[in-house]
């Protein structure tokens, strides 16, 4: 069977002709694209004479491999090629920090869903058969699924070196204090699907050279590259990665998924392959959010001081480190939340099972902390006595104040702000008491569940914090490329970097800052891939950060560049300026003198001219935390934000209604005011997933629901109005006092929306998403 | 199997189908259509949201051979040769796109709304818009969207 038609419009160059610099809400450049249908999604690429792959998944949680027979699957008509690990022609083992992950299984398999074998053939359906023809023989072993018999020592070790992939200890202050009064509690987070709309997918392209052409979706191409080299046993610069659209990400997109298969298909086929997860693949395709045991101690004065916390959280990893140990520092970094205490203790641990990998999602480690910490604190305005809000206040974070790694937080933390702005926000009235109120604002909505007897109404507070940017020591930093030639007559201005844009929005922030910076209209933002230096990973909340800030550094580079001709070539003609070493200043696309006299037009000066400048941007560097204390100085910014969650419950049902979000931030500077309240909302919406809707269910380590049937995501009848307030407390170490945005707006999200469930029910409610039966059996 | 069907008011015939093919897969990779997504393929997204014969439906669900002879009309077929369409140009200004992945699918969905309500409540755009998924937005940029092409159609007359 062969494809006809068309091939689907690659994505070239972006450009918005007129537009606007920083601050401002910049229209998407490729906002077009997207609302006609014209965007090319990586799920939407075309070759001539392409081939389909599929995947060839293990049903076992763990197992043996004892034989795979591909020769039913070859006999099938149209089918190409059909690989197993024995063809991975480089590394058959791969990983962003341990290198662990299978390529293709052998010996034994670790998780339910796990690669086999993949199959090329002209038609999706043909791989899809074929890829279900291969005979495995498997023999079957016992699941490691319980995260603390993991680490216990008396399980059976699912990689050499134990199943402790990471423990993290932080000793912080005097560890004998005792308190006044002291509150426990036990947490628990079930594990959270990033769900991203637009499946895992790509095209690989032989090359002439023996390289490979790829365009897919991912968060950190030259990551993908690195490792799909040493995968594929090629150079580095043999595999050539361009970004295709991409649907979303939230850390889905960290790892490798189908990156390798589709490049060894293509290798071996010589024929371009394309390669589309299903949703029900792509639930097994990618990691997640690591569920998590947390176990708490708060010591408190009567007044509600903290005076300790002690914490031991167990995360479970699953089957392959991902990204595992820089969620667990993280969990461990953020576990006291924004409140300054004098003692800490803290153990994070993060688990190897047998259950599917967990890795990075949006808040990576600081979401699961803080629905236990602020559980705690709710428990403890409880038990003193004390209005929740005031006991935050009383403790709140501020400039100055150290972190339990003993790092001092050098800019702006309004943490008492945030608390004081949503607690004046006004409230919504009660539904039933609004002029003709529709059934579908109670809790179970259109499917008519009550008509408000037994609906209780709650409000509930919660604080977030989590670090931007890469921690303990990594180089982060990202390269952009910058130029500056006349087109038609007018300064045209080229950006290009590799980082990629997942939705988020970077790519119009970088069009704003080359504006802003060289004064120009027109700029054209080139697509991300390998051709220039690493951007480093679309997460971290840090693109618009050390982007913005490699951006921002090309610009003035290509500025100064500029103007230091202007002198060289102008500057006789203005002896004096020379004479005091002034300079000439770039104003709005022309050059002027230092008394804003006009020198001469960018077109005029620059003539046929290109200007380039490829610079690099790092961060702050940060240092390791010591294995022993915890103590260090791990991160370089820090990114706050708080919720008020108003819910409606009803305890008949156990069904919650989410009546109105509020929202503040300090984002340091809003540089694109809409894009910024668009991941706030967006952030707030999946921590409302995580507070009552979202877990994938694994159950003796098979995964029960992978599909949006099963899996259910906030539909626009679960998300209500966000009411948001946006600080702007500008960081004096970042590019034009930014703060990273994406990630905060999660964190509180789903620890307000359950405080508010307990305070309309008065149950304890101690584990996430909490589901009706937590409510109606305890009621 | 061959297919005559007309796609954004043109005659189409395509040959070689696959009878289990769905007609979201016929648009996307044998029409070159890809505006229509693929986000779940079980009905449950939206996000492959088209119109046969002036009616809303999941393109996933849909075999090929159910639009012989049928009109469809795409989210490629809504803009005119120089403007967007009104509900396009409003998500675009409400700031409603970000990864885009479920806004063809948004877009579809709104024109049928507004086609049938030109002037919808907050609960009845909610209703019409449950059964889209999108994982970006939190949906307050979406419910702007809707209600900022309501007013503009409004006050045009077209709807
Ligand atoms: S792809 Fe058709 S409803 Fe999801
Ligand atoms: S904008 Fe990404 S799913 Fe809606």
């Amino acid at each position: 069977m062969s494809n006809s038609t068309l091939p689907t419009k690659q994505r070239d160059h972006i450009s918005t002709p007129v537009s606007a610099g920083l601050g401002e809400s910049v229209a998407r450049p490729d906002g077009t694209l997207k609302v006609t249908g014209d965007f090319a999604f990586s799920s939407d690429l075309w070759a001539e004479g392409m081939l389909w792959a599929s995947t060839l998944r293990s049903p076992h949680p763990h197992a043996r491999i004892k034989s795979i027979n591909i020769a039913p699957a070859l006999k099938i008509n149209g089918v190409s090629a059909v690989l197993t690990h024995d063809d991975v022609p480089g590394a058959k083992l791969y990983g962003l920090e341990i290198i662990d992950q299978p390529v293709l299984a052998f010996d034994t398999i670790r998780f339910h869903g796990e690669a086999i074998a993949i199959v090329a053939a002209d038609h999706p359906e043909t791989a899809k058969r074929a890829a279900q023809a291969i005979i495995v023989e498997y023999e079957i072993l016992e699941p490691v699924i319980d995260p603390d018999f993991a680490i216990s020592g008396k399980a059976p070790v699912i990689h050499t070196g134990g199943n402790i992939t990471r423990h993290v200890p932080i000793l912080f202050g005097p560890q004998d204090l005792t308190a006044d009064v002291v509150v426990k509690g036990e947490y628990e987070v079930g594990m959270q699907d990033q769900a991203p709309l637009g499946p895992e997918s790509g095209l690989a392209i032989p090359a002439e050279d023996g390289g490979i052409d790829l365009y897919l979706s991912t968060q950190w191409l030259h990551v993908d590259r690195g490792q799909l080299a040493t995968v594929l046993g090629l150079p580095p610069e043999k595999v050539r990665l361009t970004l295709a659209g991409v649907g979303g990400a939230f850390g889905a997109r960290e790892d490798l998924s189908m990156q390798a298969h589709v490049s060894l298909l293509a290798m071996r086929t010589g024929k371009p392959v394309k390669i589309v997860y299903s949703r029900e693949e792509s639930f097994f395709g990618h990691v997640h959010r690591h569920p998590g045991k947390l176990r708490y101690e708060h010591g408190v004065t009567k007044e509600g001081k903290l005076v300790y916390v002690k914490a031991t959280i167990v995360l479970d990893g699953g089957a392959y480190a991902s990204s595992s140990p820089a969620v667990c520092a993280n969990a461990a970094c953020f576990a006291v939340g924004p409140y300054e205490v004098e003692s800490a203790t803290i153990n994070s641990y993060v688990a190897y099972t047998n259950n599917p990998p967990c890795g990075a999602m949006r808040g990576f480690g600081a979401v699961q902390t803080a629905f236990a910490y602020e559980s705690q604190m709710d428990k403890i305005a409880e038990v003193l006595g004390m209005d929740p809000i005031d006991l935050r206040l009383k403790n709140a974070m501020s400039r100055n104040s150290l972190m339990p790694t003993g790092q001092p937080i050098d800019s702006a933390a309004p943490v008492a702000e945030i608390l004081e702005k949503l607690r004046a926000m006004p409230l919504p009235p009660l539904t039933s008491t609004t002029e003709g109120f529709d059934i579908i604002e109670l809790p179970g909505g259109a499917s008519n569940a009550t008509h408000g007897e037994g609906v209780r109404r709650g409000i509930g507070y919660a604080l977030g914090v989590k670090n931007v940017g890469f921690s303990e020591g990594f180089d982060d930093y990202s390269t952009a490329k910058v130029s500056l030639q006349i087109i038609n007559g007018e300064p045209v201005v080229e950006v290009h970097t590799a980082a990629a844009e997942v939705g988020q929005g970077l790519v119009t922030l970088k069009g704003q800052i080359a504006r802003t910076e060289l004064g120009v209209q027109r700029v054209v933002v080139h697509v991300s891939d390998t051709q220039v230096g690493s951007a480093g990973s679309t997460s971290a909340s840090r693109q618009s950060y050390v982007t913005g800030g490699a951006v921002m550094t090309a610009c003035k580079a290509v500025r100064d560049e500029i103007l230091l001709f202007a002198m060289e070539k102008l500057g006789h003609l203005h002896p004096h300026l020379l004479h005091f070493r002034a300079t000439y200043l770039l104003v709005d696309g022309e050059i002027r003198d230092g008394n804003g006299t006009l020198v001469s037009s960018l077109a005029d000066l620059v003539q046929d001219r290109i200007f380039e400048c490829t610079r690099e941007y790092r961060h702050r560097p940060t240092t390791p935390i010591d294995p022993i204390t915890g103590q260090g100085l791990p991160h370089t910014q820090f990114a706050f934000a708080g919720h008020r969650a108003v819910v409606d419950v009803d305890i008949e049902t156990g069904l919650v209604k989410v009546i109105e979000m509020a929202t503040v931030q300090d984002v340091g500077k809003a540089l694109n005011p809409q894009a910024i309240e668009g991941q706030i909302e967006g952030g707030t919406a999946q921590g409302l997933g995580l507070a009552i809707l979202e877990e994938i269910q694994v159950v003796n380590g098979k995964v029960k629901n992978p599909s949006f049937t099963d899996y259910l995501i906030p539909t626009v009848l679960d998300m209500p109005p966000v009411r948001s307030i946006i600080l702007e407390y500008a960081d004096e170490h970042a590019p034009y006092g930014l703060r990273g945005v994406g990630e905060a707006p999660t964190i509180s999200s789903t620890p307000a929306i359950v405080s508010a469930i307990r305070a309309a029910t008065g149950l304890a409610l101690t584990r996430v998403p909490v589901r009706p039966e937590h409510i109606t059996s305890t009621m | 199997m061959r297919l005559t069907c007309t796609v954004n008011g043109k005659t189409e015939v395509i040959d070689d189908i696959w009878p289990g093919e769905s007609l979201l897969y016929v648009l996307r990779e044998r029409m070159g259509l890809p505006g229509a997504k693929n986000a779940c393929e079980q009905g449950e997204c939206g996000s492959c949201s088209v119109h046969i014969d002036g009616v809303l439906v999941c393109a996933c669900l849909v075999a090929a051979g159910q639009v012989e002879g049928a009109q469809i009309q795409t989210v490629e077929g809504l803009a005119g040769a120089t403007e967007l369409h009104p509900v396009q140009q409003a998500y675009l200004d409400a700031g409603a796109v970000q990864c885009g992945f479920c806004t063809p699918g948004l877009i579809v969905a709104t024109v049928d709304l507004l086609d049938k309500n030109s002037d919808p409540t907050d609960n009845e755009i909610r209703e019409a818009l449950a059964g889209n998924l999108c994982r970006c937005t939190g949906y307050a940029k979406i419910l702007d969207a809707v209600r900022l092409a309501a007013a503009r159609l409004e006050k045009t007359g077209k709807a």
